[in-house]
């Protein structure tokens, strides 16, 4: 009997072997790819665990996470989320992140680099793990006055410090609520994102850095002045033919101011009377003389063609290469294949306001450990000189001009001296217009940078124009930051 | 093996020496080493229930604590118990089986955190109330049978038995069906009792009989084929009684791991009995046929098969019912336990379904890792190879047999369940002894606890004067 027990008893070894390679083989040698299985809910509630940092508007948060009684330990909330949705975006349950919410995901889970002694420690102390917290340079003033002023418009209003380059605001209409993307049931989650994506006035898209680009229109008629200005061959007084149409170069196009005449009176116009003013024809004209080459040279200095991650990527503001001279003549007006983000357009006001330097745009203040330790304090970082001091100083007198007495006459401010620009785009034949505004104020001390861009004519079609609808906006947000 | 094969005198069949002889000759020290290993094993036990408490909770709520106290008063009952009726049983079964039930509870209760579940809704109270009940049955047990060849004269009696329980769950009334399977009986809504666990210690008891009996007409005469002594077809009948009965429990209780059980249990018996592959051979070709056909026919049997051999295909494991999900979440669990696990209250045990019975393995594996499921198994081993010590070192055959046998059933439900949850072989439901929430399974396990201590203490009062069997 003593030998089959024997038997048995490695046969019994044998199948308790097994066991053990099995369970070394799973727990060990097949973890890792356990782990990456999409289906791993595991691993999808473990980057949950971690209490999220929050992010913080002049110390009140806007976004942060409250316990939950479910799988996912923690509830995502946003504060006044369709307010400060262009500024966080939305962390969902299954999908991707977006806004600060994806570009500083590393720093808000506590998984950087630079969080690695400091969650080993709070492991060792057995303290749950935390994220850090994100400190925005938003000013709920300025966010809270852009948000009231573009009402009901679609469009965006960006507010920035000229010399530092801090955003103050960022509002874009419209717009959805993060929390919504943030509930823990996954099905309603992407119901709710389907909707927002079929939505025809597409609420997802950030206006202010992105979305469907729109043409700058006269605003880009800074841009083209700067480069005039720089080349040396051009002052505020050089003079340019007036007549009542312009036929583009090569082309039967015809072009024509905005008000269908002459620009102001006169057989020849100024540089500066034609930005005042905001004529199309002096400009096509000079567009031309410049040639492509230059102004591209000089939108580029202002940003375009490159891409700024604020930390959120953006999208670039796009000046064509390889220009005929039709082509050439309609993009000095702003116009043609021309694309510009009201994030770059407050980056060429800042620059104008800001003594020539471009500063590179950022919606960070700092990022501080869960313990207070700082872990990213922002510093103003440069981007480059896009025009000289002095073309700097020029510019701002003509703008100054423009809203005192120009076409930008709505941004008025009693008391204050405004700087600014503004832009009625077209974008087809029957087209709604693009609206635009961009400027400063003080002008003699620039504080703030501001720039509207409003969607489909304002709601009036082909009727409405930039001093109509987007430079009261800007008036109004101005006057509520300076009012402070 | 035995160290002190000189110091009792040959005693005949009776199983107690007169006492006051050996009191002064062996101070019982097996019981004192039992003692401290138990004290070890509550500790554990305590140490696991606080553990889960502040990693799920980062409380400490003594009233569960002081049920486990309670248990574990229990548990040194059967100490007290063993130094009056069983002085020379083995000393390491008892802490085993301790520290595995206390390992199981503290697991459940932590998925009952995690599900929220508490009162009389916990499946920690209820686990501790039925460990309390089967504790007590192992005292009875080694109370009431005082020698265990008594067993023997009610062989067909336990055969009989066995049958009974395995009808009970087909009748109608109070036959209940769970997850499929048709293995359970209940009042109403209370009591949900598997007879199947009694079942198997009644077939252990029986085979045991039984083979002693007729062993010899099994193993001596038939036609040598192939090298191997094949028995008489007229010998057959048990074998195809055994078969017939296995394949019943797969048609008509839809419960493939219980038939695996019971079919090996008879096989390994057997042989041991008779020292004859052949009926090895022959016993292995008729069930694996009869699950070949099976696996054709019945689409449960067919499923598990294909999630064993395929789980993460999209469709097997969308399947539902009877797709590859709670496998493959097993292996998630298992996987997130790595090398040292989660610790426990830590991990995510409760994503898997039914967390705290048939998967209370993974719960474990993710929570203690695979450190964990290295001590646990090395537990079970260990708990086979001093029931097997029985079979090697006991006197009478059928003590040698019933020892083997009961050793084996936890041995083979070990492999069938926790090789089910780590895919080495199809998964079947099957309850982890000891770990896995269930009144049956652990009065089951704790009855053969006390018939293995019973086995123990005979061989250990007897003179090893023949080892060879």
């Amino acid at each position: 009997m003593n030998r089959e027990l024997k038997r048995i008893t490695i046969l019994v070894l044998v199948m308790f072997l097994t066991l053990f390679a099995a369970s070394s083989v799973i727990q060990v040698a097949q973890a890792g790819t356990l782990a990456e299985d999409p289906r791993n809910s595991r691993t999808l509630y473990e980057s949950y665990s971690v209490e999220r940092g929050p992010i913080l508007v002049d110390g009140e948060p806007i976004a942060f996470s409250q316990p939950s009684d479910d799988d996912y330990r923690f509830q995502r909330v946003y504060a006044n989320g369709p307010l400060y949705a262009p500024v966080t975006g939305f962390i969902p349950v299954n999908g991707e992140a977006t806004g600060l919410e994806q570009s500083l995901n590393s720093y808000l889970s506590g998984q950087s680099s630079s969080q690695f002694f400091d969650q080993l420690n709070r492991l060792i102390s057995g303290q749950d793990p935390m994220g850090a917290s994100v400190e925005v340079a938003i000013d709920p003033i300025a966010q809270q006055a852009a948000w009231d002023a573009l009402g009901d418009n679609t469009g965006a209003v960006i507010v920035t410090e000229p010399t530092t380059g801090r955003i103050l605001a960022m509002v874009t209409k419209p717009t959805y609520d993060p929390n919504q993307l943030a509930v823990h049931d996954g099905d309603a989650v992407q119901a709710t994102y389907q909707s927002l994506v079929e939505d025809p006035m597409d609420p997802l898209f950030n206006r202010a850095t992105g979305g469907d680009m729109n043409p700058p229109g006269s605003v880009f008629k800074l841009v083209v002045t700067a480069a005039a200005l720089e080349s040396g061959r051009y002052t505020p007084d050089s003079t340019f033919p007036n007549p009542g149409t312009y036929t583009l170069p090569g082309s039967s196009s015809i072009v024509r101011n905005s008000g269908g005449g002459t620009c102001g009176g006169g057989a020849t116009v100024t540089l500066a009377d034609a930005l005042r003013l905001s004529c199309n024809i002096p400009f096509a004209e000079l567009g031309v003389e410049l040639g492509d080459t230059a102004i591209r040279e000089q939108a580029q200095k202002f940003g375009f063609n490159s891409e700024f991650e604020i930390p959120t990527a953006t999208e670039p503001s796009v000046y064509p290469r390889g220009l005929d001279d039709a082509q050439t003549a309609l993009s000095a007006f702003g116009q043609g294949s021309v694309r510009a983000t009201p994030l770059q357009m407050a980056m060429v006001s800042s620059a104008i306001a800001n003594g020539g330097i471009v500063l590179n745009p950022t919606l960070v203040d700092a990022i501080t450990a869960p313990d207070f330790r700082p872990i990213q304090e922002f510093e103003p970082s440069e981007f480059g000189r896009a025009i000289s001091e002095a073309t700097a100083a020029t510019m701002v007198e003509m703008m100054v001009n423009g809203v005192e007495n120009g076409a930008a006459s709505n941004a008025r401010i009693d008391g204050v001296s405004v700087a600014g620009k503004t832009g009625t785009a077209e974008n087809g034949e029957d087209d709604p217009y693009t609206l635009w505004f961009t400027g400063f104020a003080p002008a003699d001390d620039p504080q703030y940078a501001i720039t509207v861009l409003v969607e489909d004519g304002g709601g009036l079609g082909q009727e409405g124009y930039g001093n109509l609808i987007a430079a009261p906006i800007a008036q109004q947000v101005l006057e509520a930051v300076l009012n402070k | 093996m035995s160290d002190r094969r000189t110091q009792t005198p040959p005693q005949g069949t009776a199983a107690t020496p007169p006492s006051g002889v050996r009191r002064i000759r062996m101070p019982q020290k097996l019981r004192n080493l039992e003692l401290w290993l138990l004290a070890f094993a509550c500790l554990i036990n305590a140490a696991s229930i606080v553990l889960v408490q502040l990693g799920a909770l980062g409380t400490i709520d003594t009233q569960l604590v002081l049920l486990g106290a309670g248990l574990s008063a229990l548990v040194f009952g059967l100490h007290i118990a063993m130094r009056f009726v069983a002085r020379d049983a083995d000393p390491f079964l008892l802490p085993i089986a301790t520290v595995l039930n206390g390992l199981g509870i503290a697991m459940i209760y932590r998925i009952d955190i995690a599900e929220g579940d508490a009162g009389w809704e916990s499946a920690a109270v209820r686990q501790i109330a039925w460990s309390a009940i089967a504790i007590l049955c192992a005292i009875a047990t080694i109370v009431l049978i005082r020698n265990h060849r008594v067993l023997f004269r009610y062989t067909y009696l336990a055969g009989l038995l066995a049958i009974v329980l395995l009808i009970l769950p087909l009748l109608p009334g109070i036959g209940r069906e769970v997850y499929g399977a048709r293995v359970w009986i209940g009042i109403g809504d209370i009591a949900t009792f598997q007879p199947g666990e009694i079942a198997k210690i009644a077939l252990a008891v029986f085979f045991a009989g039984y083979l002693v009996r007729n062993r010899d007409s099994l193993s001596m005469v038939g036609t040598k084929f192939l090298g191997m002594r094949f028995p008489r077809a007229r010998d057959l009948g048990p074998l195809l009684v055994v078969w017939a009965l296995s394949m019943a429990v797969i048609v008509f209780q839809r419960d493939l791991g219980t038939a695996l059980l019971y079919f090996g249990l008879f096989l390994v018996m057997l042989y041991v009995a008779t020292s004859r592959l052949s009926w090895v051979v022959l016993g292995l070709s008729l069930f694996i046929g009869g699950a070949l056909i099976a696996a054709q026919t019945l689409d449960y049997v067919r499923n598990r098969f294909a999630n064993w051999l395929d789980p993460f295909s999209d469709e097997r494991f969308n399947a539902d019912p009877g797709g590859s999900y709670q496998l493959v979440q097993g292996l998630f669990g298992l996987g997130n336990g790595g090398l040292i696990g989660t610790g426990l209250g830590q991990g995510r045990p409760d994503l898997t379904p039914v967390p705290q019975s048939d998967y209370i393995i993974a719960s474990l594996g993710e929570e203690l890792g695979l450190a964990g499921v290295f001590a646990i198994l090395a537990l079970y081993l260990l708990f086979v190879a001093r029931g097997f010590r029985i079979g090697f070192a006991g006197q009478d055959d059928f003590g040698k047999l019933l020892g083997v046998g009961l050793s084996f059933t936890v041995a083979l439900q070990v492999f069938i369940v926790v090789g089910g949850v780590m895919r080495v072989i199809p998964l079947t439901g099957l309850t982890t002894p000891f770990l896995a929430a269930g009144g049956s399974s652990l009065v089951a396990n704790w009855i053969i606890v006390g018939l293995l201590l019973r086995l123990s203490d005979t061989i250990r009062n007897h003179p090893r004067l023949v080892i060879d069997g």
